[in-house]
């Protein structure tokens, strides 16, 4: 129950920062400077926090949905669908304990 | 209207069911695809970087498309993100609408950004110019830009 609104909730996340990302990367076209400048937004310390909630989003979404795919195709996927949820849980946080501190010294770095 | 609900056993009609089971395919062979494609992308983009995202410019941009390699890489990664993210939402829309001319209308907004954008990406992934750039020779010392 809580694995499928989270993966519709990080699913709709993803989606609109989709929309976005490919308009920005767009402006590649345009100018250097035009891609520069909005880019530039992506660095800030809001922006650098609100990637850790993207990132965090994407990883439940990625691991969550193999999980769903061993459901429907693994013969014992439904035997260990309650199983899975942890073993993706677990591989979340040791991807994101992997990450958040890189992403941190990233934005507050010098 | 009324919510009509349709006999589970209903026989649909051939199309209707083709379509969707494609669909469902779909959703279960480009995810596996996307977790690969997306923790590649955010290894290279986000993590291995010595500075991470502040090293993200036009610059980092036109090194990375230099190469046929990661044209066809983000290339791909438009295609299959949009159409599963466009696919997704479609559920949902299917799924908490009830009016059937909203639904319709969400689905058909859908697609239409989903085509658009797809359109607007592929082009810019094959027509960028990195010579836009006068500085371009600082970090691409082998271009050759006409004129």
């Amino acid at each position: 129950m809580w694995s499928w609104v989270l993966h519709r909730i990080t699913g709709v996340g993803i989606y609109f920062f989709l929309l976005v990302h490919i308009l920005d990367t767009a402006l590649v076209r345009v100018s250097p400077e035009a891609y520069n400048s909005v880019v530039a937004s992506y660095k800030t310390e809001i922006i650098g926090l609100a990637e850790i909630g993207l990132v965090g989003a994407i990883l439940f979404h990625a691991f969550n949905g193999i999980r769903v795919i061993l459901i429907d195709y693994w013969r014992k996927g439904a035997k260990y669908q309650n199983q899975m949820f942890w073993v993706v849980l677990v591989i979340w946080v040791v991807l994101m304990a992997g990450f958040v501190p890189r992403q941190l010294g990233h934005i507050f770095g010098a | 209207m009324a919510i009509v609900i349709e006999q589970p056993d209903a026989p649909r009609s051939r199309k209707g069911a083709q379509w969707e089971k494609r669909a469902w395919i779909f959703m279960r062979a480009s995810g596996i695809i996307l977790v690969l494609l997306i923790i590649g992308h955010l290894s290279v983009n986000l993590v291995l970087p010595e500075h991470g995202v502040k090293a993200i410019d036009f610059a980092f941009v036109a090194g990375k498309w230099a190469s046929p390699f990661w044209q066809v890489y983000d290339g791909l990664l438009l295609w299959l993100a949009l159409i599963h993210g466009t696919n997704g939402m479609r559920t949902l829309v299917n799924d908490y609408t009830e009016r059937e001319w909203l639904r319709k209308s969400l689905n058909i907004t859908l697609w239409v950004v989903a085509a658009t954008l797809i359109l607007l990406g592929t082009l810019v992934i094959t027509t960028f110019d990195p010579c836009i750039d006068p500085n371009v020779h600082n970090y691409l010392p082998e271009l050759v830009c006409k004129g």
